[in-house]
């Protein structure tokens, strides 16, 4: 298990390694000649107006609330689907009245508007 | 039959020879892998740019690119030596560790995501007993390079397609979660090999043909490509959260992006379209090459899709995402998991 999980810190360092090589091979070829108005910000070819990192309105919040319950419950039914077949009937009842409470939640979202982009 | 595994074996038994221990040969073999596994993502995106851009012209009634090389094969090639000679700005406004650092974290997760992934029989870095649950990890946390590389370049288009991103693929990650679900309760396992070695009979499109249509369309939103391209809408963002990007760091996220097409291909394949198994009893083709043909034929959906439908607005999106796709893709994994019951109850 040890070994399997050392192979993919050799996977991570050829995964940071690899794009700095590809920079540096382009080092050798590419010219640094920045001026001031090449450093500009892109925005069509007009000025930029004002600040960027301003308080943004992230629309999708009540979304992201919602994938919250969603994925931790994706932690426990990826367990219970590998061993589904051996666990019999108690498993399955189990799980659907799980699934059945989330639904509850989901429909409470949905009817309270969390489900709308605003 | 293997000869990757003829290579491998060889090239571990020469470095035993030479003196290495046995884990020193393993880490060995695996940089290697992983080396050959680069090559292998490199090799597709020129061939992968070439079709893209042929494709958009024959949807298009355009000729496409046909002056270097027959039928302008060899023009991407000659890009990437264009994009090795361009100046690498950064922007004056840009916060600039964190915009160097986007792109490369994508690419970290695009290469460890493909440690699970098999192109072949016994073709794998890293067989993990939590094969695809791994993957689906990996995958998730691409989210956070996209919102790095759009929040750091400060500039607004890259700000607001950085935040459609995370959007997007938090709401199509749990449909493609789910519609993956059916497939291991009929398996019981999250081994790859297991997957596909349960498909020799029948391949899991047939009895989960609605989950492979629920996974194609959460993918399509989980790589930002069209219809659902909203993140990069050309027309709208210019080219979203890497606007700001040139010369080899765009290249890096291209490769990033084009090594994630591919591997939500090959899951897809190996997942509903049976891996390496030859259909029909059409052995004499190799199963590596039946792969191939299989992740090729997913690609050509992808762009097949991109360049017939219009983009959709963000509203409709998110309603489609949640609204239907979630609905029913637990009514799946309901259904799969009383066929199942119904199944074992009549075969006893």
């Amino acid at each position: 298990m040890l070994t399997k999980f050392g192979g993919l810190a050799v996977i991570l360092v050829w995964g940071i390694v690899f794009p700095w090589l590809l920079l540096a091979l382009s080092r050798l070829f590419h010219p640094k000649k920045p001026t001031p108005a090449k450093l500009l910000t892109y925005e069509c070819g007009l000025d930029t107006q004002g600040d960027t990192w301003i308080q943004f309105k992230i629309s999708y919040f009540m979304y992201a609330l919602v994938f919250l319950a969603f994925d931790v419950e994706t932690i426990f039914l990826y367990p219970w689907a590998v061993k589904f077949q051996s666990l019999g009937l108690f498993a399955m009842v189990e799980m659907f009245i799980f699934i059945a409470i989330l639904i509850i939640g989901f429909w409470y979202a949905w009817k309270e508007g969390a489900l709308e982009w605003m | 039959m293997q000869i990757s595994n003829t290579i491998a074996t060889g090239l571990k038994d020469w470095l035993m020879g030479m003196g290495f221990s046995a884990t020193t040969t393993e880490m060995i073999a695996t940089a290697v892998w992983t080396l050959a596994v680069i090559l292998f993502i490199l090799l597709n995106l020129i061939v992968l740019v070439w079709l893209e851009r042929k494709f958009s012209a024959f949807f298009q009634q355009r000729r496409g690119p046909n002056r270097l090389g027959p039928a302008g094969f060899l023009q991407f090639p000659v890009d990437i030596v264009k994009v090795l000679g361009k100046e690498d700005i950064i922007p004056a406004a840009a916060d600039k560790p964190v915009f160097r650092i986007a792109s490369i974290t994508l690419f970290i997760t695009a290469i460890l995501a493909w440690a699970v992934i098999p192109l072949g029989e016994g073709m794998i870095l890293e067989d993990l007993n939590i094969g695809i649950f791994y993957f689906i990890a990996i995958g998730s946390t691409a989210t956070i390079s996209l919102l790095m590389g759009g929040f750091a370049s400060n500039n607004k288009y890259s700000l607001l397609g950085g935040m459609r991103t995370v959007a997007q693929m938090i709401s199509y990650e749990i449909p493609m979660v789910f519609s993956l679900l059916g497939v291991i309760m009929m398996v019981g396992s999250l081994r790859l090999s297991d997957i596909v070695k349960a498909q020799e009979h029948m391949w899991f499109i047939i009895p989960q043909g609605i989950a492979f249509i629920i996974y194609f369309i959460a993918t399509v939103a989980e790589t930002n490509r069209g219809p659902f391209d909203l993140a990069e809408g050309e027309q709208e963002l210019v080219a979203g959260y890497f606007t700001e990007y040139s010369g080899i760091r765009y290249a890096i996220w291209m490769i990033a992006e084009y090594g994630n097409l591919v591997a939500v291909s090959t899951i897809a394949s190996i997942m509903f379209l049976g891996g390496w198994n030859a259909p029909f009893g059409l052995t004499f083709i190799p199963p590596f090459l039946w792969l191939l043909i299989k992740i090729y034929f997913m690609i050509f959906l992808f762009m097949w899709v991109k360049w017939t439908y219009p983009r959709i607005r963000i509203d409709h999106l998110m309603h489609f995402g949640w609204k239907f796709l979630i609905p029913v893709s637990l009514a799946n994994i309901l259904v799969t998991g009383v066929g199942i019951y119904i199944y074992r109850m009549i075969t006893g």
